[in-house]
């Protein structure tokens, strides 16, 4: 294989000019993201369009942030993109984020969506909704009622242990305390139809192969399978289920967001801030938002009609930061009650 | 300082073994290993610090809550994978070393291809190929008359035992490479001997070919075993909750770094100490080939029905560990492709991929070469030791070893670039993450035990004899390496780059981290897809790491699995006299 023997010398020497030549070109700015980027190509492209300004990115999902703190001073990372609210508030905590100033996102982002210091802000919203068999004859549905015995051996749901999980549960606990929640928990574990594991996406084909009844999952996951956009048999997943969209008996909607920083020691400052800036735009925040089925941070801003189809979302009014506090003991709570065993 | 004159002059035969060759106190092989396991155990080390940082509060919640119920599933899986990836790879080449059967020829390669296949693309398929609404469970309700997949269902793939039997099929090849070569390299003579003494079939395999094979079935299980061990994509699919698991959650979902590295480090005590009493349990034993003229096994020829029994034994993994997945991505690509076409970058992946995981093999057999002939030439314990520190990286989770190598790496860098602003007034900035040398760094630390392990295996055949002779001829030990071992140990060479390259191709979380901006290689490249859950266009990717892997692995079966045998009887030939002689006896 001659190719093997002579590539890695060209190559290495070929990575290391693009690397020296990245950090002399004109005016860009770096994009690390846990949120894969294929999504919002199209729309860094427009800004690229727009503004001139050439936009890196790199996708990694975990070990963002130990990345970005063992990079230190040199990081060329601008702008820090994140698809979890207790990730995003992470990134702050760690210091690897700095405060940032601007009219045009205090304007364009609700206050309990953004940091109070500009260190971090939402971008968009995803629903934690309940996906039901077709057949099946409910129209509402709280939060509190997944632990039901009506349910037993019928429910599917991811991982306890998943971010978008141990949000849901954090949110439970700000509502009713760690001992409510943990017995909740321990219905749920109770109704399991199969091991807690996978995807969302998993729950609607899990629905439609009769393995369950009721499942939890995000919203935009019924978007992008009912678009088509994830095959033609992922169609057929998402016809197969009904959507439901849940609230806490005495709330709204548990949300989560996809939200960015910018970095501690980003070497493009103004630029992260123009990018950050155009993504709140009307038209940004409408593409941003389609390009995955969520909800425009922004308001006023149109909503996919297959998300818009779901119904009127009601937000819940408990502050992330204060649902972000109680992740770490949603987190125990479900070693302690094995729900993934 | 010169030391190879110096190693010259001061070199003993007397002795008769290479081992005990005198050297200098500053041997250079020696100094050129301890590097090798610094780089190695750097990242290691580097968890230490990182771990230290936690309380100890974190253990409490574990010992309470988590690790009664994760290390009984952790154990359950090794047990089971173990077992299955045991009586598979010891079944089957026992089959093919030793008997001759019809299309024994084509299962002999054929048996290795699982290698191709990593196991979250496996987990992926299986799921979808066995799903109440995928082809096998509908075809099944069409066949019995029944409408509604909530009528009948076949057991849910997502369970201890289907993590088992997907692991176990598509990890056996590591058995199977290493029993093979044993079986054809080792036993012949001794079999011989039994079967001239009215041993059966199953006596001969039983009581004389299997115990000979155990150091190669363990190798092979144990890698198995780590594979694993660290395996985060498979057993987490599959909803299998494994001490690695716990590591993830600690980490990603609490944000306990240093308790996650408390974790990974208990583990990696726990796995080296196994590894010591398994070393420790065959301490007396001898394995080594002591008949004079090694020859191959003479096969026994399998008619009829048994015939047929074997190729069915032998086909089945092959069916189940490669063709059902390789189909369905096939089947998932041609989907895609007249869909929605081929991505563009795909080429750009192929090239980032085979030249990063060249460039890696290309060290990681250099590397392994310096400890394991670093081994051979210098006294004392240390150089075996390092042996071991050097692979120490398999032990550690692929994301685990990756977040260790972070601070290691930017250390450097600030290093150099401190160094180069002084000297030459240029900033180097992240050379090692800007790069990809960062992805090929934690490539080599995590697979220098393959790399070394087979060209350990390789050196052991030949004769320590060939070292003095060569030195006492007047060749360094540098020549000597060049001139007279790595020809002899070709073949293991190759193996071992073969394998290493094979498990970069499939390498994810390490790739994933410490990539450079803007730079995807097909796993990351799948990964993405996954993620955003366009999982027919994932599939063209899947099915290239596989159509790439399965060129090495094409290769393979040339040169390890007929190679060995041919390079044993030349070094042996070679070592011990002027022409092997069949009928001579065993030298004991």
């Amino acid at each position: 294989m001659p190719l093997f023997r002579k590539r890695p010398a060209a190559l290495a020497a070929g990575l290391l000019a693009a690397a020296l030549s990245a950090s002399v070109a004109a005016e860009e700015v770096n994009l690390y993201t846990t949120r894969e980027p294929g999504l919002i190509q199209p729309l860094l492209d427009a800004f690229t369009q727009e503004t001139g300004i050439k936009v890196n990115s790199i996708f990694v999902r975990d070990g963002l942030a130990e990345r970005v703190a063992a990079e230190g001073t040199r990081s060329p990372a601008d702008v820090l993109m994140t698809v979890d609210f207790g990730n995003l508030i992470d990134l702050v905590e760690k210091g690897l984020t700095q405060p940032v100033e601007s009219a045009v996102l205090n304007e364009a982002i609700p206050s309990h969506l953004r940091d109070e210091n500009g260190h971090w802000y939402a971008l968009s919203m995803r629903a934690r909704v309940v996906y039901a068999a077709k057949d099946l004859p409910i129209e509402t549905f709280n939060y509190e009622q997944l632990d039901d015995a009506e349910w037993r051996g019928k429910l599917c749901i991811r991982s306890g242990q998943h971010p978008y999980n141990t949000a849901l549960i954090a949110a439970h606990i700000v509502y009713h305390g760690e001992d409510a929640t943990r017995a909740w928990l321990e219905g749920m574990k109770r109704n399991l139809a199969r091991a807690a594991t996978g995807g969302d996406r998993d729950v609607a084909r899990d629905i439609m192969g009769g393995i369950c009844d009721i499942g939890v999952g995000n919203s935009y996951y019924v978007g992008l399978m009912r678009s088509g956009r994830g095959g033609p048999e992922q169609v057929k997943w998402g016809e197969a289920i009904k959507v439901i969209l849940p609230t806490f008996e005495n709330g709204g909607t548990h949300v989560n967001i996809s939200g960015a920083a910018v970095a501690h020691h980003s070497p493009n400052r103004e630029q992260a801030v123009r990018l950050l800036e155009y993504l709140v735009s009307d038209a940004a925040q409408k593409l941003y938002a389609e390009a995955n089925f969520e909800y425009p941070v922004k308001p006023g801003v149109e909503v996919d009609p297959l998300i818009a189809a779901l119904g009127e979302l009601t937000v819940d009014s408990t502050p992330l930061v204060e649902i972000a506090r109680h992740r770490d003991a949603a987190s125990r709570l479900v070693d302690r009650v094995r729900f993934d065993q | 300082m010169r030391p190879a004159d110096s190693s010259i002059e001061s070199a003993s035969i007397s002795s008769g073994t290479a081992a005990s060759v005198r050297r200098p106190r500053w041997n250079p092989w020696l100094i050129a290993a301890g590097v090798v396991a610094l780089l190695v155990a750097a990242p290691i080390a580097s968890l230490f610090v990182t771990a230290s940082a936690g309380s100890d509060e974190l253990w409490s919640h574990l010992l309470a809550s988590v690790l009664p119920a994760s290390v009984r599933d952790t154990l359950v899986l090794l047990a089971g994978v173990g077992a299955l990836t045991a009586l598979i790879g010891t079944g089957t080449a026992w089959l093919v070393a030793a008997h001759e059967f019809p299309g024994r020829r084509v299962v002999d390669w054929a048996l290795l291809l699982p290698l191709a296949v990593p196991t979250y693309i496996i987990a992926y398929a299986y799921l979808d190929v066995l799903h109440p609404v995928g082809p096998v469970q509908t075809a099944i309700r069409a066949l019995l008359g029944i409408d509604s997949p909530r009528d009948f269902r076949l057991p849910d793939i997502r369970s201890m035992a289907g993590c088992i039997f997907v692991l176990g099929f598509v990890l056996y090849p590591y058995v199977y490479l290493t029993a093979r070569a044993m079986f054809l390299m080792q036993s012949a003579n001794l079999i011989d001997a039994a079967r001239t003494l009215g041993a059966g079939r199953r006596a001969v395999f039983l009581r004389v070919a299997l115990p000979l094979a155990r150091p190669a079935v363990v190798i092979g299980v144990s890698l198995a075993l780590l594979e694993t061990l660290n395996d985060i994509g498979a057993a987490e699919f599959l909803g299998v909750r494994t001490l690695t698991v716990s590591v993830y959650t600690t980490w990603i979902t609490r944000s306990d770094l240093p308790g996650a590295a408390q974790i990974a480090l208990a583990m990696l005590i726990v796995v080296l100490c196994l590894v010591l009493v398994e070393r420790w349990a065959r301490r007396q034993r001898r394995f080594a080939n002591d008949a004079q003229h090694p020859r191959p096994l003479a096969r026994q020829r399998l008619r009829g029905a048994r015939g047929v029994l074997a190729l069915a034994a032998c086909a089945v993994p092959v069916f189940i560990g490669f063709v059902v997945p390789a189909w369905y991505l096939l089947d998932q690509t041609i989907q895609r492709v007249r869909f929605a076409g081929v991505s563009a970058a795909i080429p750009r992946e192929v090239l980032n991929t085979v030249a990063l995981s060249a460039v890696a093999t290309v060290l990681a057999v250099l590397c392994a070469l310096v400890v394991v002939y670093a081994a051979r030439v210098a006294r004392g314990p240390a150089p075996r030791w390092l042996v071991r520190i050097a692979s120490l990286g398999y032990a550690v989770p692929g994301t685990v070893l990756a977040i260790g190598l972070l601070p290691v790496i930017t250390g450097i860098e600030a290093f150099v670039d401190a160094a180069a602003s002084r000297l030459i007034g240029a900033s180097t900035g992240l050379f090692l993450l800007g790069s990809g040398a960062a992805v090929v760094y934690a490539y080599v630390a995590r697979f220098l035990t393959i790399s070394a392990g087979s060209l350990e295996a390789g050196f052991s055949r030949v004769s320590p004899s060939i070292d003095a002779a060569a030195r006492t001829l007047g060749a360094s030990a540098l020549r000597t390496l060049f001139r007279v071992h790595v020809p002899m140990v070709k073949p293991a060479i190759a193996t071992g780059a073969l394998l290493v390259f094979v498990d970069c191709m499939k390498e994810l979380p390490a790739t994933l981290l410490l990539r450079p901006l803007g730079f995807e290689t097909l796993a990351t490249h799948l990964y993405g897809e996954a993620v955003r859950g366009t999982y027919e266009e994932a599939a063209i990717a899947a099915l290239l790491i596989v159509a790439v892997g399965l060129v090495p692995v094409l290769i393979l079966t040339r040169v390890g699995v007929r190679g060995p045998v041919e390079a044993g009887m030349a070094a042996a030939s070679r070592a011990d006299g002027p022409e092997p002689d069949p009928a001579a006896p065993p030298r004991d």
